[in-house]
């Protein structure tokens, strides 16, 4: 499949290492500047054109009229939407457009449909959707959702003391009695993807697939707090401030936002009239004790500086034992800030590169099935995927334990009718359902890759 | 530094050099002649240093700037190395010097020989000795990043290493795809000639050696006369591949996507084209005498013409023996060189595009000091790092071109054949003038002056500088 990347910032480089490490696209990257089509053409498997994606003699030689997908993700929305116009104009593929401005994100559906995108990413209102996903469920690190919300991955800590430590999983489902699934163990480095044998530690990450409510009765069961945060006080007025105070204050929950520029403190407070906006200096340590940092609930860096953003959140985390979530753009030490045990970490541009993937992956798919959902899980060492079963497939019909899967792939959970199955050895896959594989190995986009 | 992948490669060039000695071994096998046991120890001993490298994939794959331009050197040093073993253990040339500078001479498609007299070797020999010309023309990592499932974008190192270019870019987006294309070009461009050969009454043997000569623009004959004593329709045929071969093989590519416009719009392919003709043109009227009417004249000179400029290095006459002017526009031709992309060597075109590109423009800026001048090359800029390399690469060039003709004077031969020694293995062209033209050979020179020999061809064929980094400590620290 031939994929066209206009733009190379950090979603496009992340995009470009991506897609080019799964060996099936032909990728040509299209960027105004010299320098970084060089590197991204070093560093990758890839062609590289300069010049600007939105004129129609770049696009040809790089190739639109045989492309299948076009990817705009430029500095610039307008930009990104004339470079998806002309390139639907000179050729015959899917186009996705990266539009950031809140300006446009209210006309967004008459803009998808008037230019003919297949997708449209806002990267800061998904970043904020997820922020106010994981604020709804403040114990767990990591949300993520399949099936339309009917089904959630929850990613939380074994602490100290937990009634898991030291249990084995298939002990599991006796002593708690739960419908709940553990499809993913991070310890130390390492990534387990495990089976019944597989002892659980306390220090361990853990991820479960579960329905909404049997997650929140686990949560219960093993003594983790499931309510949700009452307050939130958010450092950082930008787009995804603003995007995520408005998910919250539909919610119910209070938020304060502390912002250093006087002008945008006076748009937010006319954009969000039921929050309370504080004009001053985040980083300022005395002011976020004189607005309450102690007792906040939980806590949001969402400054434009990753390094502010991580050192807010540790002084957060030394007053506090709210939640906290940190916004992180640009660096990609990711193992390091994870060993800094921030709660949950953001990463805007793994997000977006998310959500094109899925996009890219399901274009990409063969007859019977394709990949409706997909998440990296497991601090992306693995992905969740989750794939509608069409006629003919080859896992259905077989019990589970029967079908003769690759190691380290998990069937972690079946949607039937709106009902959701935790299966067994016995449970059978049909045509109709929805599957959720958990797998280590990247690059599946039929269910039937799962088997040997 | 990553070894582990390194030795990996050199494991692997191994490999393909015992499966390309599996054709001459064919052909003893033909002619019945005793050299059997030859490619078979030969064949034996490259195995027995490759395979076990190549047992199991290294663990680190990543290969960068560093670990693809010493791979390649290292590559090409030891290809030879284990090239020349069929002619030492056959007997045809005992002495290994001699047989490293032949087999040097064949993979870097060269085709300066130290033999005397070609027509005494064995069939198998003198197969093998053109084959190699076959095999360094489009090169063996190029082949081997086509066939192999090395991964990663790195791979394009590997390829930026071995061809020749100021600025080697991909045909597709996977290099993998880029070198399948590549060689199936080759191939299929060889096997045409072979075909057209084969119709002009030459018998297979011939046929082959000649089209993989041509191919590599090597220039191996298989006649002590070179092509002389053939008849005109193959020199014709011959003189027509030869140009083909020296020109960039992705207007072919081009071609073959029916992308004609963007194919005819290569000033390189229009440059080359065009110092063909005028050197034609010049020293048909330059040497117009010496030959039995126009036709004949005009054979002879364009196949000189088209065998210099491309260094393949095949003659039909004794061009040594034309007057000056016309002697004097050859050495020019050997510095200038083919395509780059292309099979040739020598500086390439595109090189001498640009340096006279900057030529202009620095007079234009002397005369206006203010004023802002973009160098372009088919309808495209030139980035300054390009520019930069080629003056660099120019600059290296006659360095190391004025210290191997200091080295090679002291064997005490007069200065033209010094000079047109040294830029007759440097440009990989074979023939020079005097006592290295058409007629003679190298066999006279000191073992030193073949080592620094040895070292021009490969310099010269991998345009300097994966030679140059082999050699420099800042690569090997860690």
């Amino acid at each position: 499949m031939k994929i066209i990347i206009v733009g190379l910032g950090k979603v496009g480089v992340k995009l470009t290492d991506r897609l080019s490490q799964e060996n099936e696209y032909d990728i040509t990257v299209v960027d105004l500047s010299n320098k970084a089509v060089q590197k991204v053409t070093n560093d990758f498997d890839v062609m590289g054109v300069v010049g600007s994606g939105a004129s129609i003699e770049i696009l040809k030689e790089a190739g639109i009229q045989d492309a299948d997908i076009l990817i705009a993700v430029t500095g610039s929305d307008e930009l990104n939407l004339l470079t998806c116009l002309v390139a639907k104009k000179s050729g015959n593929c899917q186009t996705i457009a990266r539009v950031r401005k809140p300006e446009y994100s209210k006309e967004i559906n008459m803009l998808k449909d008037d230019l003919g995108l297949a997708m449209v990413i806002n990267p800061e209102l998904t970043a904020a959707s997820e922020m106010a996903r994981v604020l709804r469920f403040p114990s767990a690190i990591d949300i993520d959702t399949f099936a339309k919300g009917r089904v959630e991955i929850l990613k939380f800590k074994l602490d100290e003391g937990s009634v898991l430590h030291d249990l084995r999983i298939s002990e599991m489902g006796r002593k708690l009695q739960c419908d709940v699934l553990v499809c993913g163990v991070e310890r130390e480095d390492k990534v387990f993807i495990p089976g019944g044998d597989f002892v659980l530690k306390q220090g361990d990450f853990v991820s479960i697939i579960a329905a909404p409510h049997n997650g929140s009765a686990f949560f219960e069961k093993i003594g983790i707090k499931t309510n949700r945060v009452k307050n939130t006080m958010i450092v950082g007025g930008g787009d995804t401030a603003f995007y995520l105070a408005y998910q919250l204050l539909q919610k119910g929950i209070d938020v304060k936002i502390i912002e250093q520029k006087q002008e945008r403190c006076e748009e937010l407070c006319q954009l969000l009239p039921k929050a309370t906006v504080i004009h001053g200096d985040g980083t300022d340590n005395k002011l976020l004790l004189e607005e309450g940092i102690e007792c906040a609930e939980s806590f949001v860096a969402l400054t434009n500086i990753d390094e502010e953003n991580i050192l807010l959140s540790l002084f957060a985390k030394s007053k506090s034992k709210g939640k906290l979530i940190t916004k992180i753009n640009r660096i990609a030490y990711d193992e390091v800030i994870n060993n800094l045990n921030l709660d949950t970490t953001i990463y805007p541009k793994n997000i977006t590169t998310e959500y094109i993937l899925r996009f890219v992956r399901a274009m990409n798919n063969s007859l019977d099935s394709n990949v409706e959902t997909l998440h990296y899980i497991l601090d992306g060492k693995a992905e969740a995927l989750e794939f509608k079963i069409g006629d003919n497939s080859p896992v259905s019909g077989v019990p589970i334990e029967k079908l003769n899967i690759k190691k380290n792939i998990l069937v972690a959970c079946i949607i039937r009718n709106g009902k959701i199955i935790i299966p067994r050895g016995k449970d059978i896959i049909e045509k109709g359902d929805n599957v959720i594989i958990v797998t280590a190995t990247t690059g599946f986009n039929d269910v039937s890759d799962i088997l040997e | 530094m990553n070894y582990r992948i390194i030795l990996y490669t050199l494991g692997w060039v191994l490999n393909i050099e015992a499966l390309a000695m599996c054709l001459p071994l064919v052909c003893a096998l033909i002619y019945g002649e005793s050299e059997v046991c030859t490619f078979l120890i030969s064949i034996a001993v490259c195995l027995v240093f490759g395979l076990p490298f190549t047992v199991r994939q290294p663990k680190n794959k990543s290969m960068y700037a560093r670990e693809g331009f010493t791979s390649v050197a290292l590559s090409w040093i030891v290809m030879s190395i284990f090239g020349a073993l069929p002619f030492v253990i056959s007997g045809s040339i005992p002495n290994f010097i001699d047989a490293l500078f032949e087999t040097v001479s064949g993979f870097t498609t060269t085709g300066a020989s130290i033999l005397t007299d070609i027509e005494i070797l064995p069939k198998s020999i003198i197969f093998w000795r053109s084959f190699t010309h076959w095999i360094g023309g489009m090169g063996v990592l190029v082949f081997i990043v086509a066939v192999l499932p090395l991964c990663g974008g790195s791979n394009m190192y590997l390829i930026k290493a071995e061809s020749p270019g100021p600025s080697v870019s991909k045909l597709v987006p996977k290099v993998k795809s880029t070198a399948k294309l590549l060689y199936g070009i080759y191939i299929l461009l060889t096997a045409v000639q072979i075909i057209l050969l084969l119709l002009g009454d030459m018998n297979v043997f011939e046929a082959l050696t000649l089209s993989f000569g041509t191919a590599g623009t090597g220039g191996f004959g298989i006649l002590n006369s070179s092509i002389g004593s053939y008849s005109a329709y193959v020199q014709i045929v011959i003189t027509v591949f030869m140009i083909l071969f020296g020109i960039d093989f992705s207007v072919y590519y081009l071609i073959l996507i029916r992308n004609f416009k963007a194919a005819f719009r290569s000033d390189e392919v229009k440059g080359y084209l065009g110092i063909i003709l005028s050197a034609i043109i010049l020293i048909t009227i330059n040497c117009f005498s010496r030959f039995d009417g126009l036709a004949e004249a005009i054979r002879h000179v364009s196949f000189t013409v088209g065998s210099i400029i491309t260094t393949t290095g095949y003659s039909t006459v004794d061009f040594d023996k034309w007057p000056e002017f016309s002697r004097a526009i050859l050495v020019g031709l050997m510095f200038i060189g083919a395509c780059a992309g292309s099979t040739g060597g020598g500086m390439k075109v595109s090189r001498i595009i640009i340096l006279l590109k900057s030529i202009v423009k620095e007079i234009k800026i002397a005369a206006h000091p203010r004023s802002t001048h973009k160098l372009t090359m088919n309808g495209r800029v030139i980035e300054h790092e390009t520019v930069r390399g080629v003056n660099v690469y120019f600059v290296s060039y006659f360095v190391i071109y004025a210290l191997s003709v200091l080295i090679v004077s002291m064997n005490n031969f007069d200065f033209t054949t010094n000079f047109t020694a040294v830029a007759a293995t440097i440009n990989n062209i074979g023939p020079g003038l005097n006592l290295v033209g058409p007629t003679g050979n190298f066999s006279f020179f000191s073992p030193v002056s073949k080592l620094v020999f040895i070292m021009d061809m490969l310099i010269g064929r991998l345009e300097i500088f994966p030679m140059l980094v082999l050699f420099s400590r800042y690569t090997w620290k860690r």
